[in-house]
Protein backbone atom coordinates (compact mmCIF):
# COMPACT_ATOMS: atom_id res chain seq x y z
CA UNK A 1 0.00 0.00 0.00
CA UNK A 2 2.66 2.67 0.87
CA UNK A 3 4.82 1.27 -2.19
CA UNK A 4 1.79 1.87 -4.44
CA UNK A 5 1.61 5.33 -3.00
CA UNK A 6 4.77 6.42 -3.16
CA UNK A 7 4.31 5.39 -6.90
CA UNK A 8 1.47 7.39 -7.66
CA UNK A 9 2.80 10.43 -5.90
CA UNK A 10 5.74 9.81 -7.69
CA UNK A 11 3.80 9.64 -11.23
CA UNK A 12 1.47 12.24 -10.48
CA UNK A 13 3.97 14.56 -9.76
CA UNK A 14 5.93 14.32 -12.88
CA UNK A 15 2.95 14.97 -14.61
CA UNK A 16 2.57 18.07 -12.90
CA UNK A 17 5.96 19.57 -13.27
CA UNK A 18 5.66 18.49 -16.84
CA UNK A 19 2.81 20.59 -17.36
CA UNK A 20 4.52 23.48 -15.31
CA UNK A 21 6.83 23.59 -18.05
CA UNK A 22 4.74 25.21 -20.53
CA UNK A 23 3.96 27.83 -18.31
CA UNK A 24 5.68 31.14 -18.85
CA UNK A 25 8.10 32.48 -17.08
CA UNK A 26 7.98 34.40 -13.95
CA UNK A 27 6.97 38.25 -14.82
CA UNK A 28 7.03 37.64 -18.67
CA UNK A 29 5.23 41.05 -19.90
CA UNK A 30 4.15 39.07 -23.14
CA UNK A 31 2.22 36.19 -21.38
CA UNK A 32 -1.42 35.99 -21.86
CA UNK A 33 -2.47 36.74 -17.76
CA UNK A 34 -0.39 40.17 -18.23
CA UNK A 35 -1.33 40.89 -21.89
CA UNK A 36 -4.51 41.32 -21.51
CA UNK A 37 -6.64 41.65 -17.95
CA UNK A 38 -3.18 43.25 -15.67
CA UNK A 39 -3.24 46.09 -17.95
CA UNK A 40 -6.63 47.22 -17.71
CA UNK A 41 -6.70 46.72 -13.97
CA UNK A 42 -3.47 48.34 -13.89
CA UNK A 43 -4.62 51.43 -15.68
CA UNK A 44 -8.15 52.00 -14.39
CA UNK A 45 -8.39 50.72 -10.86
CA UNK A 46 -7.52 54.06 -9.28
CA UNK A 47 -9.67 55.78 -11.83
CA UNK A 48 -12.80 53.83 -10.74
CA UNK A 49 -12.63 52.55 -7.45
CA UNK A 50 -9.50 55.48 -5.52
CA UNK A 51 -7.95 52.33 -4.05
CA UNK A 52 -4.21 52.70 -4.16
CA UNK A 53 -3.92 49.32 -3.44
CA UNK A 54 -4.61 47.36 -6.46
CA UNK A 55 -5.00 43.86 -5.27
CA UNK A 56 -7.93 45.09 -2.59
CA UNK A 57 -9.13 46.04 -5.35
CA UNK A 58 -9.74 43.10 -7.29
CA UNK A 59 -10.35 41.42 -4.79
CA UNK A 60 -13.36 43.24 -3.44
CA UNK A 61 -14.76 45.20 -6.04
CA UNK A 62 -13.87 43.94 -9.49
CA UNK A 63 -13.78 40.10 -8.37
CA UNK A 64 -16.45 40.82 -5.72
CA UNK A 65 -18.57 37.81 -5.94
CA UNK A 66 -15.43 35.35 -5.86
CA UNK A 67 -14.49 37.29 -2.10
CA UNK A 68 -17.52 36.81 -1.21
CA UNK A 69 -18.29 33.40 -2.04
CA UNK A 70 -14.54 32.77 -0.10
CA UNK A 71 -16.58 34.18 2.53
CA UNK A 72 -19.35 31.77 2.33
CA UNK A 73 -16.73 28.65 2.22
CA UNK A 74 -14.93 29.92 5.09
CA UNK A 75 -18.71 30.55 7.06
CA UNK A 76 -19.56 26.40 5.65
CA UNK A 77 -16.39 25.38 7.54
CA UNK A 78 -17.09 26.74 10.95
CA UNK A 79 -20.48 25.35 10.88
CA UNK A 80 -19.42 22.14 9.37
CA UNK A 81 -16.93 21.75 12.27
CA UNK A 82 -19.51 22.52 14.86
CA UNK A 83 -21.58 20.00 13.15
CA UNK A 84 -19.01 17.29 13.40
CA UNK A 85 -17.50 18.08 16.75
CA UNK A 86 -20.23 19.92 18.56
CA UNK A 87 -21.60 17.59 21.91
CA UNK A 88 -24.54 19.13 22.61
CA UNK A 89 -26.34 16.78 25.02
CA UNK A 90 -25.56 17.61 28.69
CA UNK A 91 -22.55 15.38 29.99
CA UNK A 92 -22.47 14.47 34.05
CA UNK A 93 -19.82 16.14 35.66
CA UNK A 94 -17.49 13.68 36.60
CA UNK A 95 -14.06 14.63 38.74
CA UNK A 96 -13.45 18.52 38.68
CA UNK A 97 -9.74 20.09 39.81
CA UNK A 98 -10.20 23.48 41.96
CA UNK A 99 -7.05 25.59 43.27
CA UNK A 100 -7.07 27.66 46.19
CA UNK A 101 -6.32 31.01 44.97
CA UNK A 102 -4.49 31.83 47.92
CA UNK A 103 -2.50 28.86 49.32
CA UNK A 104 -2.21 27.32 45.95
CA UNK A 105 -3.70 24.29 47.48
CA UNK A 106 -5.23 21.98 44.51
CA UNK A 107 -8.45 19.94 45.58
CA UNK A 108 -9.98 16.95 43.40
CA UNK A 109 -13.03 16.72 43.82
CA UNK A 110 -15.25 13.55 42.99
CA UNK A 111 -18.35 12.72 40.98
CA UNK A 112 -21.13 13.62 43.42
CA UNK A 113 -19.05 16.31 45.40
CA UNK A 114 -20.21 19.72 46.12
CA UNK A 115 -18.13 21.92 43.55
CA UNK A 116 -17.21 25.27 44.54
CA UNK A 117 -18.28 26.99 41.33
CA UNK A 118 -19.28 30.32 42.81
CA UNK A 119 -16.27 30.89 45.23
CA UNK A 120 -14.06 33.41 44.43
CA UNK A 121 -11.36 32.01 46.65
CA UNK A 122 -11.41 28.62 44.20
CA UNK A 123 -10.55 28.57 40.56
CA UNK A 124 -11.33 25.56 38.26
CA UNK A 125 -8.39 24.34 36.79
CA UNK A 126 -7.92 21.77 33.66
CA UNK A 127 -7.93 18.18 34.76
CA UNK A 128 -4.36 17.64 33.24
CA UNK A 129 -2.21 19.37 35.80
CA UNK A 130 -1.56 23.25 34.72
CA UNK A 131 1.11 25.43 36.90
CA UNK A 132 1.14 28.79 37.79
CA UNK A 133 1.47 30.99 35.05
CA UNK A 134 1.69 34.42 36.27
CA UNK A 135 4.16 35.23 33.47
CA UNK A 136 2.49 34.06 30.88
CA UNK A 137 -0.80 35.11 31.91
CA UNK A 138 0.32 39.05 32.48
CA UNK A 139 2.33 39.19 29.16
CA UNK A 140 -0.94 37.95 27.12
CA UNK A 141 -2.97 40.84 29.38
CA UNK A 142 -0.71 43.25 28.07
CA UNK A 143 -0.28 41.74 24.31
CA UNK A 144 -3.85 41.41 23.35
CA UNK A 145 -5.19 44.73 22.74
CA UNK A 146 -1.96 45.42 20.79
CA UNK A 147 -2.96 42.90 18.64
CA UNK A 148 -6.53 43.33 18.61
CA UNK A 149 -5.70 47.09 17.45
CA UNK A 150 -3.17 45.74 14.75
CA UNK A 151 -6.69 43.82 13.79
CA UNK A 152 -8.55 46.32 13.32
CA UNK A 153 -5.69 48.37 11.31
CA UNK A 154 -5.36 45.94 8.74
CA UNK A 155 -8.55 45.64 7.91
CA UNK A 156 -9.10 49.24 8.11
CA UNK A 157 -5.87 50.13 6.00
CA UNK A 158 -6.44 47.54 3.45
CA UNK A 159 -6.74 50.37 1.02
CA UNK A 160 -3.67 51.55 0.91
CA UNK A 161 -1.38 48.97 2.39
CA UNK A 162 -1.11 44.93 2.78
CA UNK A 163 -4.03 43.04 4.52
CA UNK A 164 -7.84 43.43 4.33
CA UNK A 165 -10.81 41.55 5.47
CA UNK A 166 -8.87 38.12 5.63
CA UNK A 167 -6.06 38.69 7.29
CA UNK A 168 -7.03 41.14 10.08
CA UNK A 169 -10.21 38.76 10.93
CA UNK A 170 -7.41 36.32 11.10
CA UNK A 171 -5.28 38.37 13.66
CA UNK A 172 -8.45 39.27 15.37
CA UNK A 173 -9.29 35.54 16.31
CA UNK A 174 -5.64 35.28 17.01
CA UNK A 175 -6.08 37.37 19.82
CA UNK A 176 -8.92 35.82 21.47
CA UNK A 177 -7.38 31.75 20.35
CA UNK A 178 -4.06 33.28 22.18
CA UNK A 179 -6.49 34.87 25.08
CA UNK A 180 -7.72 30.91 25.48
CA UNK A 181 -4.41 29.49 25.77
CA UNK A 182 -2.69 31.74 28.21
CA UNK A 183 -6.07 31.77 30.77
CA UNK A 184 -7.90 28.89 30.11
CA UNK A 185 -10.98 28.15 26.98
CA UNK A 186 -13.57 28.47 30.32
CA UNK A 187 -13.00 32.35 30.40
CA UNK A 188 -12.49 32.42 26.73
CA UNK A 189 -15.73 31.41 26.45
CA UNK A 190 -17.06 33.81 28.92
CA UNK A 191 -15.89 36.50 26.97
CA UNK A 192 -17.14 35.62 23.78
CA UNK A 193 -19.82 32.74 24.03
CA UNK A 194 -20.61 30.15 21.34
CA UNK A 195 -23.22 31.91 20.54
CA UNK A 196 -22.07 35.03 20.27
CA UNK A 197 -18.96 33.86 17.57
CA UNK A 198 -22.04 31.80 15.60
CA UNK A 199 -24.02 34.99 15.23
CA UNK A 200 -21.26 36.91 13.97
CA UNK A 201 -20.10 34.98 11.60
CA UNK A 202 -23.48 34.82 9.93
CA UNK A 203 -23.43 38.88 10.36
CA UNK A 204 -20.09 39.16 8.46
CA UNK A 205 -22.06 37.22 5.66
CA UNK A 206 -24.98 39.11 6.04
CA UNK A 207 -23.24 42.48 5.61
CA UNK A 208 -21.40 41.10 2.52
CA UNK A 209 -24.07 39.94 0.72
CA UNK A 210 -26.86 42.58 2.24
CA UNK A 211 -24.69 45.13 0.58
CA UNK A 212 -25.03 43.58 -2.74
CA UNK A 213 -28.57 43.38 -2.22
CA UNK A 214 -28.39 46.98 -1.22
CA UNK A 215 -27.09 48.04 -4.86
CA UNK A 216 -29.90 45.67 -6.37
CA UNK A 217 -32.69 47.44 -4.84
CA UNK A 218 -30.69 50.71 -5.69
CA UNK A 219 -30.57 49.93 -9.09
CA UNK A 220 -27.67 48.65 -9.62
CA UNK A 221 -25.80 45.32 -10.47
CA UNK A 222 -25.13 42.97 -7.94
CA UNK A 223 -22.07 44.34 -6.02
CA UNK A 224 -22.10 47.61 -7.90
CA UNK A 225 -20.89 50.35 -4.87
CA UNK A 226 -21.45 52.99 -7.38
CA UNK A 227 -24.96 52.21 -5.51
CA UNK A 228 -24.08 53.55 -2.79
CA UNK A 229 -22.91 57.02 -4.05
CA UNK A 230 -26.34 58.21 -3.15
CA UNK A 231 -26.63 56.86 0.21
CA UNK A 232 -23.25 57.92 1.81
CA UNK A 233 -23.62 61.07 -0.21
CA UNK A 234 -20.23 61.01 -1.85
CA UNK A 235 -19.13 60.66 -5.68
CA UNK A 236 -19.07 57.37 -7.31
CA UNK A 237 -15.53 56.86 -7.06
CA UNK A 238 -15.33 57.07 -3.63
CA UNK A 239 -18.55 55.19 -2.70
CA UNK A 240 -16.25 52.42 -4.37
CA UNK A 241 -13.77 52.55 -2.17
CA UNK A 242 -16.20 53.02 1.00
CA UNK A 243 -18.15 49.84 -0.22
CA UNK A 244 -14.98 48.08 -0.34
CA UNK A 245 -14.60 49.10 3.59
CA UNK A 246 -17.49 47.64 4.15
CA UNK A 247 -17.42 44.58 2.74
CA UNK A 248 -13.91 43.85 4.57
CA UNK A 249 -15.55 44.85 7.52
CA UNK A 250 -17.58 42.09 7.00
CA UNK A 251 -15.23 39.30 5.93
CA UNK A 252 -13.00 40.53 8.84
CA UNK A 253 -15.89 39.77 11.48
CA UNK A 254 -16.78 36.36 9.61
CA UNK A 255 -13.32 35.28 9.56
CA UNK A 256 -12.68 36.15 13.48
CA UNK A 257 -15.34 34.52 14.40
CA UNK A 258 -15.14 31.09 12.61
CA UNK A 259 -11.55 30.79 13.78
CA UNK A 260 -12.66 31.45 17.13
CA UNK A 261 -15.37 28.82 16.81
CA UNK A 262 -12.72 26.19 15.31
CA UNK A 263 -10.39 26.69 17.97
CA UNK A 264 -13.09 26.42 20.48
CA UNK A 265 -14.61 23.12 19.36
CA UNK A 266 -11.21 21.35 18.08
CA UNK A 267 -9.72 22.12 21.58
CA UNK A 268 -12.44 21.06 23.76
CA UNK A 269 -13.31 18.46 21.83
CA UNK A 270 -16.63 19.53 21.03
CA UNK A 271 -17.75 19.88 24.80
CA UNK A 272 -16.33 23.26 25.48
CA UNK A 273 -15.29 22.54 28.49
CA UNK A 274 -11.72 21.98 29.24
CA UNK A 275 -9.50 23.21 26.20
CA UNK A 276 -5.65 23.69 25.59
CA UNK B 1 16.30 39.94 -5.10
CA UNK B 2 19.08 37.72 -4.40
CA UNK B 3 19.30 34.57 -5.67
CA UNK B 4 21.01 32.78 -3.63
CA UNK B 5 18.49 33.84 -0.77
CA UNK B 6 16.18 32.39 -2.85
CA UNK B 7 17.74 28.95 -3.29
CA UNK B 8 18.44 28.49 0.44
CA UNK B 9 15.02 29.30 1.41
CA UNK B 10 13.95 26.41 -1.68
CA UNK B 11 15.84 24.04 -0.34
CA UNK B 12 14.69 24.70 3.43
CA UNK B 13 10.99 24.71 2.71
CA UNK B 14 11.54 21.00 0.30
CA UNK B 15 13.53 19.76 3.80
CA UNK B 16 10.52 20.89 5.79
CA UNK B 17 7.73 19.46 3.60
CA UNK B 18 9.49 16.24 3.83
CA UNK B 19 10.64 16.53 7.39
CA UNK B 20 7.00 16.93 8.30
CA UNK B 21 5.49 14.53 6.15
CA UNK B 22 7.86 11.81 7.71
CA UNK B 23 8.62 12.62 11.17
CA UNK B 24 6.62 10.21 13.21
CA UNK B 25 5.56 13.07 16.25
CA UNK B 26 2.86 14.69 14.98
CA UNK B 27 3.11 17.35 17.31
CA UNK B 28 6.52 18.09 15.58
CA UNK B 29 4.98 17.49 12.26
CA UNK B 30 2.68 20.13 12.92
CA UNK B 31 5.46 22.35 14.41
CA UNK B 32 7.32 21.66 11.10
CA UNK B 33 4.54 22.44 8.75
CA UNK B 34 4.03 25.95 10.90
CA UNK B 35 7.66 26.54 9.92
CA UNK B 36 7.10 25.28 6.26
CA UNK B 37 4.24 27.82 5.89
CA UNK B 38 6.79 30.45 6.94
CA UNK B 39 9.18 29.95 4.46
CA UNK B 40 6.19 30.26 1.94
CA UNK B 41 5.54 33.35 3.06
CA UNK B 42 8.85 34.38 2.61
CA UNK B 43 8.84 32.88 -1.02
CA UNK B 44 5.73 35.10 -1.60
CA UNK B 45 7.15 38.35 -0.17
CA UNK B 46 10.31 38.09 -2.50
CA UNK B 47 7.95 37.26 -5.49
CA UNK B 48 6.76 40.48 -4.93
CA UNK B 49 2.94 39.18 -3.98
CA UNK B 50 2.73 40.72 -0.70
CA UNK B 51 -0.87 40.52 0.19
CA UNK B 52 -0.34 36.44 0.03
CA UNK B 53 2.73 36.62 2.03
CA UNK B 54 0.61 38.36 4.47
CA UNK B 55 -2.22 36.08 4.53
CA UNK B 56 -0.11 32.68 4.34
CA UNK B 57 1.96 34.88 7.63
CA UNK B 58 -1.42 34.67 9.21
CA UNK B 59 -3.51 31.78 8.27
CA UNK B 60 -0.54 29.09 7.71
CA UNK B 61 1.88 30.03 10.27
CA UNK B 62 -0.06 31.23 12.81
CA UNK B 63 -3.59 30.14 13.58
CA UNK B 64 -3.43 26.71 11.43
CA UNK B 65 -0.24 25.67 13.17
CA UNK B 66 -2.69 26.70 16.60
CA UNK B 67 -5.54 23.91 15.16
CA UNK B 68 -3.29 21.45 14.19
CA UNK B 69 -1.64 21.82 17.89
CA UNK B 70 -5.42 21.78 19.52
CA UNK B 71 -5.99 18.47 17.07
CA UNK B 72 -2.50 16.57 18.13
CA UNK B 73 -4.15 17.39 21.61
CA UNK B 74 -7.46 16.16 21.36
CA UNK B 75 -6.31 12.82 19.57
CA UNK B 76 -3.07 10.65 19.62
CA UNK B 77 0.49 12.30 19.41
CA UNK B 78 1.59 9.49 17.82
CA UNK B 79 1.13 8.32 14.43
CA UNK B 80 -0.07 5.07 13.35
CA UNK B 81 1.60 4.47 10.41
Amino acid sequence: MKIGGLILVVILGSVLIYGSLEFPPWGDPVSPASSHLSPYYIETSVEDTSVPNLVTAVLADYRGYDTMFETIVIFTAGIGCIFLLRIFRKEETGTRLYRHIATGITLRIEKGGKFPETSAAFERIDSVWVPHDLIVKTTCRLIVPFIQIFGLYVIAHGHHSPGGGFQGGVILGAAMILYAVAFNLRSAIQRMGERLTVMLSTLGVFIYAGTGVLCMLLGFNYLDYSALASLLGVDPVTAHSHGILIVEIGVGIAVMAVMVTLYYNLASAGKHDEGL
Amino acid sequence: MIWQIEIVILIIVIILAIGALSVKDLLGAAILFGAYSFMMCLLWAIMGAVDVAFTEASVGAGVSTVLFVAAVFRTSRRTED
